[in-house]
């Protein structure tokens, strides 16, 4: 089954797993914004992807990849989030997940366009 | 969270609570800033929640409020035999609170809760647009 699931969305049913782990971890490091002695945490897409391929499931790709956050200049209270830099790649990782969702919906388009067979 | 991984919502949603506790603690400070005691025990002192990581799974991680301190400045005395809170001494105490800081303090808190409001409308929008996938 999961053989066929791959085979019918490629890469993009994988990149949208990780890009929605990806949004809760960015959304940890909004939501620690305050907390002192926090260390902001992200993953290297790319590599998670890489290893999502080879066949690891999406959270231990995810949890492989991940990667402390070096800040443009720490805070005295330790915690290591800046809000612009937090903002704007969750902006970015929002809009890459809508892109994966319509290259799944043209995929879906096409195989239902094929089924019907008008 | 019932044995389930925490979602963005929780994340987010944990978030904007332990914000608003924060804005509450600044409201009250700013109510209290000027009041007047007749003692330094019962005069009013700024208090100030102290946020804490939750850590879920590797790397999702929200915020709680851990305690609530006693922060600011130490509260003043002042020189007033006529008030009628004066102790023996002639002197009233005046609320430790830093009107400044704390309206620092409120706009920052603001800043925080709508940062995690953008970030729970997003997560919803998509979660919208992934169940109406084929449809």
């Amino acid at each position: 089954m999961s053989g066929f699931v791959d085979q019918l969305f490629g890469v993009h049913g994988q990149a949208l797993a990780l890009r929605s782990q990806r949004l809760a971890l960015l959304a940890s490091n909004i939501a620690n914004a305050g907390t002192p002695g926090y260390k902001a945490r992200d993953i290297d897409f790319s590599s998670a992807l890489a290893r999502a391929e080879q066949g690891m499931s999406a959270e231990k790709a995810v949890s492989d990849s991940l990667a402390y956050r070096v800040p443009m200049q720490p805070s005295l209270d330790g915690n290591t989030v800046e809000l612009a830099t937090e903002q704007t790649i969750f902006a970015e990782n929002a809009v890459q997940y809508r892109t994966s969702l319509s290259f799944l919906s043209g995929r879906i388009n096409t195989l239902m366009t094929a089924l019907r067979g008008e | 969270m019932n044995g389930k991984h925490m979602s963005v919502f929780d994340v987010a949603g944990r978030a904007m609570s332990a914000q608003l506790v924060r804005l509450n603690a600044t409201a009250s400070n700013l109510a209290n800033a000027g009041g007047i005691a007749g003692s330094k025990a019962t005069a009013f002192q700024s208090i100030r929640p102290v946020f804490k990581t939750v850590s879920d799974r590797d790397g999702v991680a929200t915020v709680t409020i851990d305690r609530v301190i006693a922060a600011g400045p130490q509260p003043s005395k002042r020189h007033e035999p006529e008030h009628p809170l004066a102790d023996a001494n002639g002197d009233v105490w005046q609320a430790g609170v830093d009107t400044a800081a704390e309206i620092v303090d409120m706009l920052e808190a603001a800043r925080q809760y709508q940062n995690n409001v953008q970030v729970l409308q997003t997560a919803k929008t998509l979660a919208l647009d992934t169940l109406r996938l084929g449809q």
